[in-house]
């Protein structure tokens, strides 16, 4: 299941006529990070995950991309909500088990407002209270009365809800069983420090995370903000802005990317088990993050050296199987990349001693490994 | 992932691609790189294995002597003498059939057991406990860094300032993989070293037609590539071979094909053996190997986890004869997330549970030895009920070997490798 959602994925990236929108589909499913290495449950849901809370939502709005992320039983499972339990609570009176308070620290810190968003620990254990009963559907709850529930769905489980008001952020949240949660991130996504954050996390990795241009993410910022968080609007900033297109490309494409782009490139049935085991193998196993902050986005995460050079052995991989189509390189350069090649690269490739040479150099000129 | 943290990559690289192509034998990558230890003729090297999945202790170091052995476990324990007879260790424990190697080493007490010992995690998710196995941490919690980088931070910090005097010089990690696993991440820069993707050879006129266009126009991928080029004059078999070859030096004599278990675990022994044996390599290592959650059908004797343990002492044998004279200066630390259940389970195989085993092995250790305070196998001595007590928190182990091996203050290792940890104390006289 695992692999066929993943082979889907890779296709649909491969095929599509609207790139951008794809990108924004890997920019927010790698906000809103799972892995599939928490095992059981989350990996057989990442797929759906990304399909049912991230994709509708990447030019809709924040807060309901927010909201779905948040009730998501992936998500409830990866960081640990589905079985948090109020010390208060029925349940946690009966079983002595408590609080977790890892899914409230991710969303105040990598979610919404960001590390230094200004929340406090005591905003993350009142958080952590107010999520207490999201959980996911269970065996035992449809062998139980209510034959209406689905395996495996959100569900708000009262009797695992801590009671009474909590404070968040310095307001005050009467208890309102599941609906208490929901006017929190309701909040948290028109914070203006949400819209920095997102601002920020856009520009450091559309265009650079060393040297972000500040006029830029203020733009951003303000766009999210005028708009309550419509991220049409903010992608159309993102995309319209001149600093997108006039700034040197600084960051080395990610090698899920550059498989996509190879695939696309040389519109090749290149089988996607090989595709998906090449990006694992030179750093990107699919959706499998490091951590939940996701995949790093500094400018070199991409640049390891023995990553780069295993690059080069793909290329050649590549410009075979290419090369049985009788491609001319510099043709092909022309038709990807266009005017913004460099003369360098233009003449390196040029001058190989070989149809296929050519080919690899051009997946390995700065120009198709940078954007 | 990268390879330049704390300013490095400033440094200029001073490859030509003369001497690259020309198969250079020393990597002036890392000539600026400090020894561990600055007095003395020791030049300490210690790889951390990182087992993922949970290793069954008991199956490993079998306690024949354990009267409760036989109940829990049955045909399938590792017993003392008959079918599935174990090599001898203590008279108490007997180590797995399948790790001949091993025991040879034990024998000239270069291995050393550690049974009944767990890391400060007590629930049963391999992703927390991997967490906490690799961040040092008393428990859960998220953190983007790992004990074995800030062991080295720390060695970073007890350096000399670079001739420059801008930062102290690092010194560098070794991660075998793509990704750096969490023990691994930090501050300090770490080289992490992936294998071939195919078997396709990279063309040396494709690789002098892309330094020219890096060196031309991209300063950054000019280092990245021309690194990578460098460090598999080192990290591959064939290339280490001639650059053997070439100074007189015998070439590693053919390998059996093997299994591919065993080929896997054994190529990335192979490679880290080069790396961290080489002049003025890394000197502390971390390499995964997966595949240790034997739900079912575990085959302790004959089965999945007899063959994964003797890959794992083939990779043992592969890293010591790898690694040459400088085996004598070396410490290998074995580890895994948690044990697994006593009892054997209803599909033949064990669950996640709690203490384990821990390896030490090398020519630095003073081994021949099971360090156990054995809880007993009967049922009130388990964990809940249903574990192999833990005795013994991992730490101990780590920080033992971190002082005594390393040279890393117990101060520094009570507050900052292992933070909050100052009544875990180290274990004293691993190291001989």
């Amino acid at each position: 299941m695992f692999v066929e959602e993943a082979a889907a994925r890779l296709e649909r990236a491969a095929i599509t006529d609207a790139p951008f929108v794809e990108r924004l589909v890997l920019f927010w499913s790698n906000h809103f990070s799972i892995s599939a290495a928490k095992g059981g449950n989350v990996r057989v849901m990442t797929g759906s995950f990304e399909r049912e809370a991230i994709r509708p939502y990447v030019l809709g709005r924040f807060a309901d991309m927010l909201l779905a992320v948040e009730q998501h039983p992936a998500m409830l499972f990866y960081l640990d909500n589905a079985q948090s339990i109020g010390p208060n609570s029925p349940a946690g009176f009966n079983r002595g088990r408590g609080l977790n308070e890892n899914l409230a620290r991710e969303i105040l810190e990598l979610h919404t407002l960001g590390v230094d968003g200004g929340y406090t620990q005591a905003d993350v254990t009142s958080f952590a209270r107010v999520l207490t009963g999201w959980t996911v559907t269970d065996q035992r709850m449809i062998l139980g009365k209510n034959r209406e529930i689905k395996l495996g769905e959100f569900a708000f489980m009262p009797q695992r809800h801590e009671p009474g008001e909590q404070t968040v952020l310095a307001k005050i949240y009467p208890d309102r069983g599941v609906e208490t949660g929901e006017a929190v991130l309701a909040d948290l996504a028109k914070h203006p420090a949400t819209a920095r954050h997102i601002a920020r996390k856009l520009v450091a990795h559309f265009v650079s995370e060393k040297q972000p241009p500040p006029a830029l993410v203020a733009r951003l910022e303000k766009a999210f903000r005028d708009t309550g968080g419509d991220l049409a609007a903010v992608a159309k900033a993102l995309a319209s802005a001149p600093e997108c297109w006039q700034t040197p490309p600084r960051k080395v494409v990610p090698p899920y990317d550059f498989t996509v782009s190879l695939m696309r490139a040389f519109d090749m049935k290149y089988n996607q088990v090989e595709a998906l085991r090449v990006a694992a193998a030179i750093g990107q196993p699919l959706w499998q993050p490091p951590s939940p902050k996701g995949w790093p986005d500094e400018d070199d995460a991409w640049m390891g050296p023995s990553a780069v050079r295993e690059r080069l052995r793909i290329a050649e991989r590549i410009a075979r199987l290419a090369n049985n189509a009788k491609l001319d390189p510099r043709v092909t350069a022309d038709d990807l990349l266009g005017p913004s090649m460099s003369e360098q690269s233009r003449q390196a490739i040029a001058r190989a001693e070989a149809r296929e040479q050519g080919l690899e150099l051009l997946i390995m000129s700065p120009d198709f490994l940078r954007r | 992932m990268t390879d330049c943290k704390a300013g490095d990559c400033k440094e200029s690289l001073v490859l030509t691609r003369r001497g690259l192509l020309g198969g250079a034998a020393s990597l002036s990558l890392w000539g600026f790189m400090p020894k561990v230890a600055r007095a003395g003729s020791r030049d300490p090297r210690l790889l951390t294995v990182i087992l993922r999945g949970g290793l069954d202790g008991l199956a490993l170091a079998s306690p024949v002597g354990d009267p409760d052995l036989q109940r829990l476990r049955g045909r399938f324990a590792v017993t003392a003498s008959g079918e599935g007879a174990g090599l001898p260790l203590d008279g108490f424990f007997v180590l797995n059939p399948s790790m001949p190697y091993l025991h040879g080493l034990y024998q000239k007490k270069e291995a050393l057991i550690v049974h009944a010992v767990a890391s400060p995690y007590r629930e049963r998710s391999h992703f927390d406990g991997q967490d906490v196995l690799e961040s040092g941490l008393p428990g859960v919690g998220r953190t983007e860094n790992g004990w074995l980088n800030r062991a080295l931070a720390g060695l970073a910090t007890d350096g000399k300032a670079n001739p420059q005097g801008l930062a102290k010089a690092p010194m560098k990690g070794l991660a075998m993989g793509a990704v750096v696993p969490l023990v691994m991440r930090g501050a300090a820069p770490v080289l992490s070293w992936i294998p071939q993707t195919s078997g396709i050879p990279l063309r040396e006129s494709t690789i002098a037609r892309l330094m020219d266009l890096y060196g031309q126009t991209d300063p950054g991928l000019a280092k990245a590539f021309a690194d990578g080029i460098a460090l598999d004059k080192v990290g591959l078999p064939e290339a280490a071979a001639a650059a053997a070859a070439a100074k007189g030096a015998p070439a590693a004599p053919a390998q059996p094909p093997a299994p591919p278990i065993m080929r896997e675990f054994v190529d990335t022994a192979q490679a880290a053996a080069r790396f961290l044996g080489s002049a003025d390599g890394p000197r502390i290592g971390v390499l995964s190997y997966n595949g240790w959650d034997t739900h079912a059908n575990e085959g302790a004797i004959k089965g999945q986890l007899a063959n994964r343990l003797g890959g794992l002492d083939a990779a043992i044998k592969a890293f010591a004869e790898g690694i040459g004279a400088a085996w004598n200066d070396t410490v290998v630390l074995i580890v895994t997330e948690f044990g697994r259940t006593a009892q054997i389970n209803g599909t033949e195989g064990t669950d996640h549970g709690t203490a384990t085993t821990a390896l030490l092995i090398g020519g630095s250790v003073k081994g021949g030895r099971v360090i156990a305070d054995w809880p007993g196998l009967a049922e009130k001595s388990l964990y809940q009920g249903r574990d192999l007590k833990p005795t013994r928190d991992l730490r101990t182990v780590m920080k033992g070997v971190l002082r005594d091996h390393i040279g890393i203050a117990e101060k520094t290792l009570a507050e900052i490798v292992f933070p909050s940890s100052g009544g875990i104390n180290p274990i004293d006289g691993l190291i001989a």
